[in-house]
């Protein structure tokens, strides 16, 4: 006994010292190795890339800032109209941010019930479990600007393509932040719902829904956010909104950058507004109450 | 004494009770008002009314079944058989399928289940089972005449100049200057090989087993070829396009990421104690972010032209701003203890970034840029129909042309799955890397 314990050291020591080189000398080949497929995959990627895209990159680049110029100077040139331009386009912002809110709500409900239906010890139909995700996971593979050019289609351009294509995304995207959350629910006030006879409505309402609502509602804010962004872009091709007028701005080109500017400061100006809303009222929820 | 306490704890529970009441019932009520009001400013009542059921109808209907013309011009006598009536679809005159069968002058269309339509040297006859036999006589004096007299059923249009019948089997138009009979198939029609290929109509065994059905070539080599090359569908495009998407959100996102981290460094509070600088980053990721890809596809268009690198440059200007902000409240939040430990052993500053810090934040870092690449892979899609690059490209073309529906079908299909994938790969990346192989 005390032999082996004096005797270890010695060899143990080397012994550990040389697997400890020879493992940080694998991991130092492999993460090199890594490193290297990595930097091969970007430049040629880059390679592809340029040589697909119409002009090249070294060429472009000192005709990046040509555009934002054009704008700048046709803006400032018409800048008594700018006002006016703020003003005539805020009613498509509007339409913007409503489509984004009202798809948030929608597809907050739809993915708060998928979630609840999916989540296991809570789901109504547990053996379905299983088939609610896969839904989830289909709804949330499936791109806004799928679903919207196809109801472009049926149902004409407008805001209602878009809300159904984003509210349909965000059903799957929530449904699954919205699980996860489920699972750490306490289960006592459900049983305590369920040995008074609570039906399975009356359990998920009054049992789950006030535990899990501070989460739900921080997802939904950031959820939020991300679909302003996605209206505006469905709106240019198409769908409504203010992506729709700086599509129409875009396409008349020169002469009417003033309105395309009038469009860029709006739509930043909203988009940073409602980043910092959200992330303020996010950090609150998670936080808990700023002090009254 | 404790009865005015009571009173004071009662009146505070009623209160609390009067203001959930007012939550759980001001709330749903607020939502309605909410959506009424939306249902009004979108215009949803006269939805239905301005909504193109035939176009959705006709969109379903393309995606699983296709048609094929018979077409007879009715001035020449020429006879086409084509499928969707594109050139690409075009059957050899002397080679029809087997369900047209020419005799001389006459013509004989087998519809399937009894209905067989006759082009006769310059008329149309009909033959519905269960209706009867009816005849039509296109001529350019008198219009369409036909043997069709008072009330006629509502499958059956007539008027001076056209006649349209549409039954279960097909549907067969009469007009001075054509006479045309579509018949309806399941399925996406020619998508393995077209009609010019000699594969066409064969089996996947007889291709695989059977005997060499082309001489010059092998069957698979052959069949292969004829499939990738397919003029109709162009199988080789579409996968390019799929592998151009993925190409802009993986560039776009690493690149993003490669940008993203050093100023991260420099916008986070424990390692910049320069308050200017500091705050001075925050407001470009700030700016980067609230430009929105959208715009930056716009602005970076005009100076590199379409194509995936322009998308994948709006990825990574929109997304250096989103990591920019991550990757320093990440950093703001790295333990110190680690940095001193390697800064003891007299490691210099670089040492002490990537052995105390690096470290830290790799399993936040990978995590963060493995969703944004699966999240970007949808955004490439739509940024690539609006900058022409990818499959989003591909499929606002196919759009367009309004009516290559099983062809929308098609790449709706593949950008699902391509979607799925990488939220697979990204998932499997995720729990490698972060939990160690």
């Amino acid at each position: 006994m005390a032999d082996t314990i004096t005797a270890g050291p010695a060899t143990g020591a080397g012994d550990i010292r040389g697997h400890y080189m020879a493992l940080t000398q694998r991991r130092r080949l492999y993460s090199g190795l890594a490193l290297t497929i990595f930097a091969a995959l970007m430049t040629s990627g880059f390679m592809v890339s340029n040589a697909r895209n119409a002009g090249g990159f070294w060429d472009g680049l000192h005709n990046i800032f040509d555009f934002p110029a054009l704008v700048v100077d046709e803006a400032a040139a018409k800048v008594a109209l700018l006002p006016a331009h703020l003003v005539h386009f805020f009613p498509a912002l509007i339409e913007t941010i409503n489509i984004a809110a009202v798809s948030t709500l929608v597809g907050g409900i739809l993915g708060l019930v998928l979630s609840l239906l999916s989540t296991r010890g809570l789901a109504r139909f547990p053996r379905l479990i299983p088939l609610f995700r896969r839904v989830m996971d289909i709804m949330r593979a499936v791109p806004e600007i799928v679903i919207a050019l196809v109801l472009i289609f049926v149902l004409g351009g407008g805001p209602v393509p878009a809300m159904i294509a984003i509210a349909f995304h965000t059903g799957g995207a929530l449904g699954k932040l919205f699980s996860e959350v489920n699972e750490n629910a306490d289960m006592n006030p459900l049983d305590g719902l369920a040995s008074v006879g609570a039906t399975w409505i009356q359990r998920m309402w009054l049992g789950v829904i006030p535990q899990v609502a501070p989460n739900y509602l921080s997802y939904a804010l950031l959820r939020f956010e991300i679909n302003i962004r996605a209206s505006a872009i469905l709106g240019f091709v198409g769908a409504g909104g203010i992506g729709y007028e700086l599509k129409n701005a875009m396409s008349w080109g020169q002469g009417k950058f003033d309105e395309a500017a009038a469009i860029f400061i709006l739509l930043f100006a909203a988009i940073v507004f409602f980043d910092q809303l959200s992330s303020h009222y996010r950090n609150r929820l998670t936080r808990g109450r700023a002090p009254a | 004494m404790s009865l005015a306490a009571t009173d004071i704890q009662k009146a505070a529970a009623e209160r609390s009770f009067v203001r959930r009441r007012l939550v759980s019932f001001g709330l749903p009520a607020l939502v309605l008002v909410y959506l009424a009001y939306i249902a009004v400013a979108f215009g949803i009542p006269g939805l239905a009314e301005r909504a193109r059921w035939d176009n959705g109808r006709a969109l379903v209907a393309d995606s699983y079944s296709y048609k094929t013309h018979v077409t007879r011009d009715n001035r020449s006598g020429e006879l086409s058989v084509a499928i969707e009536g594109e050139r690409k679809g075009t059957y050899a005159p002397d080679a029809p399928p087997d369900w047209v069968t020419r005799t001389g002058a006459e013509t004989v269309i087998d519809l399937g289940g009894g209905h067989v339509v006759t082009y006769t040297e310059n008329g149309m006859v009909y033959d519905v089972p269960g209706y009867g036999v009816i005849e039509a006589m296109p001529s350019r004096a008198r219009g369409v005449e036909t043997n069709l007299a008072g009330d006629v059923p509502d499958w059956i249009s007539v008027s001076k100049n056209r006649l349209a019948i549409t039954t279960e089997a097909g549907r067969v138009s009469v007009t001075r200057n054509r006479t045309e009979v579509f018949r309806y198939f399941r399925g996406w029609e020619l998508f393995f090989f077209t009609l010019d290929s000699p594969y066409h109509g064969h089996s996947l065994t007889e291709i695989l087993l059977g005997p060499r059905i082309d001489p010059a070539r092998g069957n698979l080599a052959g069949a292969w070829h004829d499939f990738w090359t397919n003029a109709m569908w162009r199988h080789a495009e579409v996968l390019w396009a799929i592998f151009e998407t993925i190409l802009m959100a993986f560039l776009g996102t690493m690149g993003a990421a490669m940008v993203a981290l050093p100023l991260a460094f420099v916008a986070a509070k424990n390692f910049t104690p320069v308050r200017g600088l500091r705050l001075g980053i925050r407001r470009v990721f700030d700016f980067l972010r609230g430009v929105d890809a959208l715009i930056w596809t716009i602005v970076l268009a005009r100076a590199f032209g379409p194509g995936p690198l322009t998308g994948a440059l709006a990825i990574l200007f929109t997304d250096t701003g989103s990591f920019g902000k991550m990757f320093s409240e990440a950093l703001e939040n790295v333990d110190d203890k680690q940095i001193e430990g390697v800064q003891s052993t007299g490691a210099p500053v670089l040492g002490r970034y990537r052995f105390g810090v690096i470290p830290q934040i790799t399993p936040v870092l990978l995590s963060q840029v493995l969703y944004y690449l699966e999240s970007n892979t949808r955004s490439a899609t739509i940024i690539g129909a609006i900058t022409g690059g990818g499959i989003g490209l591909l499929l606002t073309q196919a759009m367009i042309t309004q009516k290559d529906w099983e062809e929308v079908s098609y790449y709706i299909v593949l950008i699902i799955l391509m979607v799925m994938l990488m939220d697979w790969i990204s998932g499997i990346l995720r729990r490698r890397l972060i939990k160690g192989v």
